[in-house]
């Protein structure tokens, strides 16, 4: 009976402490270097706590990643989507949020409830990229008004085939696939395209996940999608970008950073935001330390991500705007507006 | 007469043997066809995550290494802390009440209408999809208790997700031991609490830990609920660690720190846009595959052993 009893509490003891050793070893091995190292610039707790929207994830993730290796402060980046970060941001729980669209009036009016101001900053363009697949030879330049016959609320049921949308095109079967409801990019893309945000037909496959629009659009022949640039670039091998043209007759352009940077890549070149809160910009150090490398440092990183960052002189604006702390939002009831010039959005902020 | 007859349908008879044993061997090979389909799903999916992941795999680095933007320096450690972390909160908070309710149900709760409600409500709640777990607990732990979103929510959470799975595999096991070992004990005039404690639960102690592991293992690979209380996608420092070697030596610092955990971290490489990082994505996938292979193994061993130990007479 005993050599059972304390087999079995050995047993356990071995279980909970193989949890336990597995847990404390990284942690303990890491610690030590890190402490050996430098010390921290700020407080040694000092965490800047980010959250907000996918497409803003990758350029927030790569200052992140470079900002704590200049400086050891701790910073965390979670993917909630522009408007649940939003939610996050409001209830005071992050000092910044990273934003596909501009708030919202109904988040304005929660986080004024809640007491927190923001500063709005653009940091870098996306262009949306409408896709086809790489068979499909008729269709590599495309009209607003083509793009808003095959994607408006109307077409349901009724457009199912490329010719429908210009008859100089094959009678080849539509194959639709597009970001969900909920994300940022779906609402920019039907508030440039279709006039109106969120007005879209839905008999398409929807996924928020991009690789399944890239896997769906480029199995194909008849496929059309859109998302944000950085997923065109990485399969070029496997999908055809779209030339947009925005009204007949007009050449159609093709997303590249030459043509966000001189606005022909209209309209479907939109600006990405990170919102911060004033208060933690005011009386953190670590949060403003990581706010002015972002927009000092972050260039760089911006490219390499795929995204555009901004002209320079918008750039300047962007940073005396941070350096003012102007809090507000630009956006009149925090309605996307196509083709918005960077300098107007600020002026607009007193 | 009989004998007879039998001796002339001798023939028929042994072809009737035969039909049968046709039919037994029939039966006998569906049944290894289907084991082997079962068995060959598991084993290509793991090896093709492993040759997918291969590069990643050997490499100390992609253990020791934070998340990173470039697929190359890309590491698993943030995650790897994070779900040991919070699998340590998860067994901590199921493992005595799972055994505790699932004791009284068996052993002390009279046999009623209320119990037997609680019953079907127990197992019901083991068929519910984790999501729904994750909503409550960002209702209950993260909202009104205001837990944020840390280790401890994430294991109290995968806590309560397990816990129908260790009271139903608690009682199985408490059933299993035979009413004579009870009788025997009280006939000696042991206590309720002595036969509970020192009969019952010790030699269903071997199921009881299958029961614990496997919901373990379930936990592990979890989420949906995680992702609902809000794990983060890129964290690339440790919590304070449990036990330091000044004293007190053990803090619980690290119960409030953010976190991420495997699957989390798995699926945000998946969704990269670059296809390099598909690499670091399939051998998270080839250890979360063998974590939970070797969680089981354990189970099996520690059931082993006990059973062992045990003997009857």
């Amino acid at each position: 009976m005993q050599t059972f009893r304390s087999s079995m509490i050995k047993g356990f003891i071995q279980f909970t402490s193989a949890i336990a050793i597995a847990s404390t070893l990284g942690a303990c091995s890491k610690s030590d270097d890190s402490n050996t190292v430098e010390e921290p610039m700020f407080e040694p707790n000092a965490i800047v706590t980010i959250d907000g929207s996918s497409t803003v994830f990758p350029v927030t993730e790569a200052v992140a990643e470079e900002f704590q290796i200049a400086t050891k402060t701790k910073v965390t980046v979670g993917i909630s989507g522009t408007g649940g970060g939003f939610k996050k941001f409001c209830r005071g729980e992050t000092d910044i949020s990273g934003a596909s669209r501009p708030i919202k009036q109904k988040e304005i009016d929660k986080c004024k409830e809640a007491g927190i101001e923001f500063i709005e900053l653009p940091v870098a363009f996306d262009a949306l990229t409408v896709v086809i697949n790489p068979a499909n030879d008729f269709a590599k330049e495309m009209t607003v008004a083509e793009l808003k016959t095959i994607w408006g609320p109307e077409a349901q049921e009724n457009i199912t085939s490329w010719n429908q949308v210009n008859p100089d095109w094959p009678d080849q079967p539509l194959k639709l696939f597009g970001p969900g409801a909920d994300s940022g990019t779906f609402d920019y893309f039907t508030e440039a395209i279709i006039g109106k945000s969120k007005s879209s037909r839905g008999d398409f496959t929807a996924s928020e996940d991009d690789n399944v629009l890239v896997t769906g659009v480029a199995g194909d022949k008849g496929g059309i999608g859109y998302f944000g640039y950085a997923y065109y670039e990485e399969n070029k091998d496997k999908l055809t970008a779209v030339a947009v043209s925005e009204e007949a007759g007009k050449a159609g352009v093709l997303p590249s950073k030459a043509s966000i940077e001189d606005g022909t890549y209209q309209p479907l070149a939109r600006p990405i935001f990170i919102y911060v809160k004033k208060s933690a910009a005011q009386e953190k150090a670590h949060v403003k330390a990581f706010v002015d490398y972002y927009l000092e440092q972050g260039r760089p990183l911006i490219e390499e991500v795929k995204y555009v960052p901004l002209p320079a002189e918008d750039q300047d604006a962007v940073i005396a705007h941070w350096k003012a702390l102007k809090a507000g939002t630009g956006f009149i009831e925090g309605k996307a507006e196509v083709g918005v010039k960077i300098k107007d959005l600020l002026d607009r902020v007193q | 007469m009989g004998t007879a007859s039998t001796l002339e349908n001798i023939d028929a008879v042994r072809a009737m043997i035969k039909r049968a044993k046709l039919k037994d061997h029939i039966f006998g090979l569906v049944g290894l066809v289907c084991i082997m389909l079962i068995l060959l799903t598991l084993l290509i999916l793991f090896v093709d995550l492993v040759v997918d992941g291969y590069p990643k795999l050997f490499s100390a680095d992609f253990y020791s290494n934070f998340p990173s933007r470039r697929a190359a320096k890309a590491g698993l450690l943030s995650a790897l802390v994070g779900s040991s972390l919070v699998m340590l909160v998860t067994f901590v908070s199921a493992v005595p009440m799972g055994v505790g309710a699932a004791i009284y149900l068996e052993e002390y709760a009279p046999k009623n209408w209320f119990t037997e409600i609680i019953e079907v409500n127990v197992t019901n709640l083991a068929a519910v999809p984790s999501i729904i777990y994750g909503l409550l607990a960002l209702g209950l732990f993260v909202y009104t208790l205001d837990f944020g979103n840390s280790i401890l929510t994430a294991g109290l959470t995968l806590g309560l997700l397990i816990l129908p799975v260790v009271i139903v595999a608690t009682r199985e096991a408490i059933r299993a031991i035979p009413i004579a070992i009870r009788e025997a004990a009280y006939a000696v005039g042991a206590t309720k609490g002595q036969v509970v404690g020192q009969h019952v639960v010790r030699y269903s102690a071997g199921g009881i830990l299958t029961g614990v592991i496997i919901g373990m293992a379930r936990a592990i690979g979890e989420t949906a609920p995680v992702i609902t209380i809000g794990a983060l996608t890129f964290i690339a420092f440790l919590p304070e660690s449990p036990v330091s070697s000044t004293p007190p030596f053990i803090n619980f610092e690290w119960l409030t720190s953010g976190f991420t955990v495997l699957p989390i971290q798995m699926f945000s490489w998946l969704s990269r846009p670059s296809s390099s990082f598909h690499v670091n994505a399939a051998a998270a996938g080839a250890i979360i595959i063998l974590v939970t292979l070797l969680m089981n193994g354990i189970a099996i061993k520690m059931r082993y052993n006990i059973r062992k130990k045990i003997k009857w007479q």
